[in-house]
């Protein structure tokens, strides 16, 4: 996508030189060309294909369903993250810490109680807004065991700037204990 | 009658006194213009410098320099000052002071409305500033999301400045677009059909309509906000119904379209100058206006790619991204037809075209950004972060202040009558092209790598500090370019030599007239046969002077102007416009103090001023009087022509026409909110419904129909001479009128539940007071008809008033049978 937006950028921009540099010369060109051309073919040709690729990306991540996958459930406040793991016995509920399988994919059920928040974790997946009244899915999958970074991306007062929390991806043995409850 | 005496009349006809008093009364289009764009100069540099404090805060991770109660006053403040205070009224400005001119016409359809919208755009901006004075500026970003806007989380009045004070500008926008519509379609030179328009009126025609569109909903929006704020309407709340998405979808149908409002006149600049400067035409001006139509158009369909991360389903997702995509195309077209031109021509290097080269550059980057943006899949990464303010810089920057800029340069001649070498001026443009990059073009990547916006502080170890300390050098250097520019400009009014009247040889209609321009614009009006009519006749200017063209002859001290047939150009009637006077300054007063009295929560006490503001509007419309017939008049040339007030398609007609078109909007606006709420909000269906009143229903539908009919019969025995029987029959329709509102009373008391309630009865309540506001105003409509007749205004040549009072009266009507179907509809049926 870069590489395609300059290279048109550089398009114009040569264009747009090399009318300069023809100062003079004769011959006017046709409306036909420039703008039925380069106008309106060309980017319907750049565009269609863009939407075409963004739609079965974004297919591939927005839409959740899949079967037997972990659900938790993710909920915004001023200003912290409540995560309570609907899973094993004591479904353990943790502040600011949300604990996932390692190579599974993870269906975020994610809430806020006052205003809206944003749950995104960068290096995992794109943002998911929190809505009071609303439940909003998302599937993030982390491929491998650690710890990643999250913070909240909607603007929610005074305390935005420090809304952070952080992901802790289990490998198997690890996401077993952590159901058990015991914490490393 | 020679040129100088003629000017010498002209003058005092048209002219303001001078001092203060002048500043007070002066309903002069010209004046008015400059005023909007010093003072919009004047909020950009306010706008800046608080952009100078956020990149010094920025400047390094974990700054102490500002808290984040400040920081967010700050980046609110800037991004409101710059959206609302800034680039809207920045081009009504330019709009106000060009388009007389370029259309060959002495003033705008409404001075008096022009000046009003100036003053309450001067009092709402005033009350904007004095709040971050006192500390408590509006706090919850531009867009102002609800629940944090909302009394729960915002219980300070900050929430409440930016809504009140906003929405009084507001009124300064519709009012410019009404203006500038009715003034394109109606006030242009005979022989200027619609297809010899300069594009710059094209351009300004779709921007006006748009608005006209654009800004009910997010009025509608705030009015929502700010009853939901002050007695507890739930709209947004999702315990009792409500949705914070409300807001949200509301303000982007503004929001998006807004964008394009900003840019469309710019891009008019654009296509005015650029081809000047190349010294060749327009390339493909059917394909541009095609283009501005489906710009228009599609912008209304692609709000919600603000709202990609909102949980929206996908595939609604995808017909919004690839509208999103679809807009560039209209952009593209524009885009090449002006390179095109450019091919076409011999382009100098001139000031204005290395501003509009500075244009291409940054608008084109912003352009692909865009682009990306639109993909969901990236935006679900970009979205809210510093990749997000550097697009959004580039598109603003880019595509609204270098056009400006340059618009500027270009047209100082014209307002001051003089030329300056162009040194500071270059010196100015590279210091705000380079600094503009550096800081922006950083920001692109910041973002990339995580940076939200909006955040005040940010961690060392994330590895962003030397890109934003770059940035926030970047940004100093542009600002020192803009300060340069303001010298360069002080130094042109002043000290510049004064030069001839077509500096650059253009061929529109505005270099047809001294510079300075008299008040008046052009001693005589020309008749037009081509798109550029000083390239068929250098001479043109002396000849106007000469007074050789229409409306030479000044007489009986009026104000006059052509109207032409909207398509054709053929004359079709002379406009008689109000003079100098101080109702648009104090009706904005009187306005203003209802604004602050909802600040102050002093609900009771607004209606005072509510009360002042009707009664002045009456004494607006009843100053254009008109006590006896006049026929046709001649106009010069030999031809003829009848006065507004004998018309039929008088501006004041096509004024409210277009007025209610925006009030429809609102209306559409809120029927959308309660169709939105009753599928989407949680916590519904309503615990209580309305409950009966279907009797009262049909007693204030069976009135409000009898009061139309009425209105109409007022309007036929009026013009057929018959004045006792149409003063009796607007009696009977105000009297109609009142019964509708006395049965809506009813209904709501007796039936509707409580608005505090649910969401649901908040609604029905809005709803409700719709259409109590418009049966009381086609009720002051039918007595003010009643009193013009009684005092000779109306004649059967001169119905104007009673078919202003018969629109107003059926829209009333059929609004109120909407509204009945809304309310009634649920309850009857189950
Ligand atoms: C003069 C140079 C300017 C600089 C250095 C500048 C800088 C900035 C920065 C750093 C932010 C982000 C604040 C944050 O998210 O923490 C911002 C936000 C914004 N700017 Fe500018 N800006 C400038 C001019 C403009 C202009 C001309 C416009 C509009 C015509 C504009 C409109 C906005 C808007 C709408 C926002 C978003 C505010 C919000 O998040 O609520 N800016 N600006
Ligand atoms: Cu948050
Ligand atoms: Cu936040």
């Amino acid at each position: 996508m870069l590489a395609g937006a300059t290279a048109l950028s550089l398009l114009v921009f040569g264009l747009l030189l090399l009318a300069f540099l023809r100062r003079g010369r004769e011959g006017r060109t046709s409306p036909t060309v420039w703008i039925g051309g380069l106008g309106v073919a060309m980017p319907i040709a750049v565009l269609l294909a863009l939407v075409g690729y963004a739609l079965m990306l974004g297919e591939r991540i927005v839409a959740p369903g899949v079967s037997g996958t972990v659900v938790i459930d993710a909920t915004g406040r001023q200003w912290s993250w409540e995560f309570s793991h609907r899973v094993g016995d004591g479904t353990p509920a943790t502040h600011n810490e949300l604990h996932l399988p390692a190579g599974r994919p993870v269906v975020l059920r994610i809430a806020a109680v006052d205003v809206i928040h944003s749950f995104w974790v960068p290096r995992l997946a794109g943002k998911m807004d929190a809505i009071p009244g609303h439940v909003n899915l998302l599937r993030i999958e982390a491929a491998q065991p650690g710890i990643y970074e999250g913070q909240c991306a909607e603007f929610c007062g005074s305390g935005h700037s420090g809304h952070l929390f952080r992901v802790i991806a289990h490998d198997e043995a690890g996401w077993v204990a952590f159901q058990r409850g015991e914490r490393q | 009658m020679n040129a100088l005496r003629r000017h010498r009349i002209l003058n005092t006809i048209w002219g303001a006194p001078k001092g203060w008093r002048g500043t007070v009364v002066s309903v002069n289009h010209s004046d008015i213009g400059k005023r909007f764009v010093i003072a919009a100069f004047g909020f950009f540099a306010i706008g800046g410098v608080l952009a100078m404090l956020i990149r010094a805060q920025l400047a390094t991770p974990g700054s102490a320099f500002v808290g984040p109660d400040i920081y967010n006053q700050l980046f609110t403040m800037h991004g409101s000052i710059m959206m609302f205070l800034f680039a809207i009224p920045m081009f009504e400005g330019l709009a106000l002071y060009m388009l007389p001119k370029m259309l060959g016409s002495r003033d705008m359809a409404f001075p008096r409305l022009s000046a009003y919208g100036w003053w309450c755009y001067l009092f709402g901006g005033t009350i904007l500033i004095a709040s971050m004075v006192f500390g408590v500026a509006p706090d919850g970003g531009w867009f102002m999301y609800t629940p944090l806007s909302s009394k729960a989380y915002t219980p300070g009045i900050n929430a409440d400045v930016w809504l009140l004070g906003i929405t009084f500008v507001e009124i300064s926008a519709i009012s410019a677009a009404i203006e500038i519509t009715v003034s394109v379609l109606k006030l242009r030179a005979p022989g200027m059909r619609l297809d010899r328009m300069p594009l710059f009126a094209w351009y300004l025609l779709i921007t006006a309509l748009m608005m006209i569109v654009a800004f009910p909903p997010l009025i509608l929006g705030s009015i929502l906000l700010e009853v939901e704020r002050a007695f507890d309407w739930p709209f947004f709340d999702p315990a009792r119904g409500g949705s914070p998405l409300l807001w949200q979808h509301l303000f982007w149908l503004f929001g998006h379209p807004e964008v394009y409002i900003i840019f469309l006149p710019a891009a008019g600049v654009i296509s005015t100058v650029l081809p000047v400067l190349a010294r060749t035409r327009m390339l493909g001006y059917g394909w541009i206006v095609a283009a501005l139509l489906s710009l228009a158009f599609l912008s209304f369909g692609l709000w919600v790619h603000h709202m990609f991360t909102t949980g929206i389903p996908h595939m609604a997702l995808g017909f919004f991204s690839a509208a999103s995509a679809l807009v560039a195309l209209p952009t593209a077209v524009q885009v090449f037809a002006w390179i095109g031109t450019l091919w076409n021509g011999r382009p100098e290097l001139k000031l204005p075209m290395l501003y509009l080269l500075g244009f291409f550059v940054v608008f084109v980057i912003g352009g692909m950004t865009g682009v990306m943006l639109a993909m969901v899949p990236f935006d679900l990464q970009a979205h809210d972060t510093h990749f997000v303010v550097a697009h959004l810089h580039y598109v603003l920057i880019g595509g609204f202040v270098f056009p400006m800029l340059a618009g500027a340069y270009y047209w100082l001649p014209h307002f001051t009558g003089r030329t300056r070498d162009e040194l500071l001026g270059k010196t100015t443009f590279w210091l705000i092209f380079v600094g503009f990059n550096v800081t922006f073009f950083m920001m692109h990547l910041t973002g990339l790598l995580g940076m939200r916006r909006r955040v005040h502080i940010y961690p060392e170890e994330a590895g962003w500090t030397l890109l934003n300390l770059v940035s926030s050098v970047g940004s100093f250097v542009m600002a020192f370019g803009f300060a340069l520019f303001a010298i360069d400009v002080a130094l042109h009014v002043h000290y510049a030599r004064r030069r001839r009247r077509n500096p650059w040889t253009a061929g529109t209609l505005e270099w047809a007239m001294p510079v300075p321009t008299p008040a008046y614009n052009i001693a005589s009006l020309p008749t037009v046969i081509s798109r550029e009519p000083l390239a068929d006749a250098p001479a043109l200017a002396s000849a106007l002077s000469r007074g050789e063209g229409h409306l030479g002859e000044p007489r009986r001290g009026w104000r006059e102007t052509m109207a032409v047939d909207t398509t054709t150009g053929a004359i079709d009637h002379i406009v008689v416009l109000p003079g100098n006077t101080h109702l648009p300054i104090v009706t904005a007063a009187a306005t203003g103090c209802f604004f602050l009295c909802l600040l102050a929560g002093r609900y009771w006490l607004s209606l005072l001023p509510v009360a002042g503001v009707v009664v002045l509007g009456l004494r607006w419309a009843w100053l254009l009087d008109w006590r006896r017939d006049i026929g046709p008049l001649p106009i010069g040339r030999g031809e003829v022509a009848p006065i507004h007030r004998e018309a039929a398609g008088a501006p004041g007609w096509w004024g409210s026409v277009f007025l209610l078109v925006a009030d429809g909007t609102a209306l559409a606006s809120l029927l959308f909110g309660y169709a939105f709420l009753w599928v989407i909000a949680p916590n519904w269906p309503p615990p209580e419904r309305i409950e009966g009143g279907l009797a009262a229903g049909l007693v204030a539908a069976a009135a409000g129909s009898a009061g139309t009919l009425l209105a109409r019969r007022c309007l036929a025995d009026g013009a057929a001479g018959l004045m006792e029987a149409a003063s009796r029959m607007a009696v009977a329709a105000a009297a109609a009128q009142l019964v509708t509102i006395l049965a809506l009373m009813a209904l709501g008391v007796t039936a509707q539940p409580v608005p505090q309630a649910h969401a649901y009865a908040a609604c029905s309540w809005a709803l409700l007071a719709y259409a109590l506001l418009h049966a009381t105003i086609a009720m002051l409509c039918m007595g003010f008809g009643r009193a013009r007749i009684a005092a000779g205004h109306v004649s059967p040549r001169r119905t104007l008033d009673l078919r202003v009072a018969r629109l107003f009266s059926d829209y009333s009507t059929a609004t109120l049978a909407i509204v009945l179907v809304c309310l009634l509809a649920p309850s009857v049926m189950s």
